[in-house]
């Protein structure tokens, strides 16, 4: 496809112009965060602070519990995600390199549990890790959603590209079922691990429904949580709030550029969502 | 193939193994699964015919809970501003992520994989973070847009607090966050149409307008379809933004049918009537995901 030069400097100057409109949002808080109190709202107001300072960072990590919610995140997010990693990476190898009777019918059930997010059995998930004891843990953030139907589904696709005659090789050799997974699956499942491993963590360090139905006690909580309840508060502190934004964005921000590939492909593999 | 050979070298307990090992393999996930998702969707269906109360106790309602929703006034107003919602966000971002990714998707156009990956940036956000941010910016008497609008001699507008402009401020915020993800799924569509149809399209003297409504567009047409099911049961399970940016409010005129469900479950100890809206939620879903299935299902047969 050839374009006219004129037609593509309009589009360059277009798309230059809606980043320029989606990021500034990003830029605004962040920059934000680094004024001070009584620069926050003064007017003319200005993009960059005038008086640079990292106090809101220092009042954010002294005052209250932040570093905590952020350590209970971290902890819940990476328990959670490898869980996730090994729970979804062996379902999608059963699924994908065993035949067995009802293979496709649990395939297919487990899929079909994308029908019922959250949001629609909230009532009765509470009252079942309440009878399970799991209510005020981390475990009752950890392992309920550490299978998705959408981890399976990926995995699967990447198990079936793996070549049978690898297996078969293995199987000769001796090796036994768990050996062989350990040994010659595991390792040759990179790029879906790393795919799985982002998403997860997004997910699980974005929650917030899960955290808010699970956790009441004050110690346990997320740093969504906080954040949310910092916004409940009727005189918001704006100063310290948009430090512990800036906070909370940056593990994903980081997660994001260091597996930029996988996340596009995982996208484009999935076109579902957990 | 793969008995064959395994039954050669090792029968004995080569079958076994191989059906015993993919059982084990499935065995955490499937607990998961019964025991966090199927239960409790069983539970809830029975809890929606009872009323059911933490402090007060349990009892038979039979179709009670379902008849008292048809005369719910709350209810029915967070129903009909979750359609409004959902309608608005669906059309704006499927219309939104195909113009993004029509115009960013071009061969070797230079520095496409940073425009993409900036777009992408607020999908990463938590809705908590999205709500965080945008209440900040169009903040009543010290939000930048305002303090913008103000200084370009216009007044300030109330985009949180005026009742007419609350819901439409949700929509462009949730616009926000969610388009540059619809667009990444529509990219990968456009890039599956093989590129001889456009040369053929091209040598034939087709223009570009014609090109996209009977080349881009048809071809398109699943990939289109995927991102209007995603997205219609993203909005309807749509939660966090409305809690931090306007908490339903102002009146009710932002509340949705989530918020709702958790209000009468959880502060008003009523989890029989509250599990009796999730049930009507869970028919809206689960129309919906059957209908992404369906498409799913076509997609792969297409590739």
């Amino acid at each position: 496809m050839s374009e006219s030069r004129f037609r593509l400097a309009l589009r360059y100057i277009l798309l230059t112009l809606l980043t320029f409109l989606v990021l500034f949002p990003v830029v605004w808080i962040v920059l934000s965060s680094f004024k001070p109190q009584s620069e926050l709202f003064r007017q003319p107001m200005s993009l960059l602070p005038r008086n640079f300072t990292t106090e809101n960072y220092a009042q954010a990590f002294s005052q209250g519990d932040f570093p905590r919610y952020f350590g209970n995140s971290l902890l819940v997010a990476v328990s959670s995600t490898v869980l996730a990693v090994l729970l979804n990476v062996m379902a999608g190898y059963a699924l994908a390199k065993y035949i067995f009777p009802g293979r496709d019918l649990i395939f297919g059930l487990m899929l079909s549990t994308l029908m019922i997010p959250l949001q629609v059995i909230m009532i009765p998930i509470f009252l079942q890790l309440k009878s399970f004891g799991l209510l005020n843990t981390h475990w009752g953030l950890i392992i309920p959603p550490a299978a998705t139907p959408t981890g399976i589904f990926l995995a699967r696709q990447y198990m079936l590209t793996l070549p049978n005659s690898m297996i078969e090789a293995a199987r000769i050799d001796g090796a036994n079922e768990f050996a062989l997974f350990r040994r010659i699956i595991l390792p040759l499942s990179a790029p879906i691990v790393a795919t799985i491993t982002i998403f997860s963590f997004m997910w699980r360090w974005n929650d917030y429904l899960w955290p808010l139905i699970v956790i009441t006690d004050n110690k346990l909580q997320t740093v969504q949580q906080a954040l949310a309840n910092f916004v409940g508060q009727l005189q918001i502190n704006w100063s310290s709030l948009l430090a512990m934004t800036t906070v909370a964005i940056i593990p994903v921000i980081i997660v994001f550029f260091a597996f930029q590939r996988y996340f596009m492909t995982g996208i484009s593999a999935g076109a579902v969502k957990g | 193939m793969q008995r064959e050979m395994t039954r050669k070298t090792r029968r004995p307990r080569g079958n076994f193994h191989q059906t015993l090992a993919p059982l084990l393999f499935l065995l955490p996930n499937i607990l998961i699964f019964v025991l966090f998702i199927i239960i409790p969707a069983v539970q809830g269906l029975r809890m929606s015919f009872m009323n059911w109360s933490i402090f007060g106790g349990i009892t038979p309602a039979g179709f009670r809970n379902f008849t008292r929703l048809l005369t719910d006034r709350v209810f029915k107003i967070t129903l009909g501003n979750t359609v409004v919602y959902s309608l608005a966000t669906v059309i704006l971002l499927t219309v939104v992520a195909l113009g993004l990714a029509l115009l960013l998707y071009k061969n070797r156009m230079k520095g496409e994989k940073a425009y993409r990956s900036a777009l992408y940036i607020p999908s990463l956000l938590s809705m908590i973070t999205v709500g965080i941010a945008w209440r900040f910016i169009l903040g009543d008497e010290m939000g930048i847009i305002n303090y913008l609008l103000r200084l370009s001699g216009g007044s300030g507008l109330g985009f949180l607090s005026d009742r007419a402009l609350a819901m439409p401020s949700v929509i462009a915020v949730t616009l926000w966050a969610q388009a540059g993800y619809y667009m990444i799924i529509m990219i990968s569509g456009l890039q599956a149409i093989p590129l001889e149809l456009y040369e053929a399209a091209r040598i034939d003297g087709a223009g570009r307008v014609r090109t996209f409504w009977h080349i881009t567009l048809p071809l398109l047409k699943s990939t289109v379809l995927v991102v209007l099911v995603l997205a219609t049961i993203a909005s309807f399970k749509a939660y966090e933004l409305i809690t931090v940016m306007t908490s339903g409010g102002p009146g009710t005129t932002t509340k949705l049918i989530v918020q709702q469900i958790y209000q009468v479950a959880f502060t008003e100890d009523r989890l029989g009537y509250a599990s009796a809206m999730s049930v009507v939620l869970m028919v809206i879903i689960g129309l919906f995901t059957l209908v992404q299935f369906r498409l799913g299902g076509k997609e792969q047969d297409y590739e």
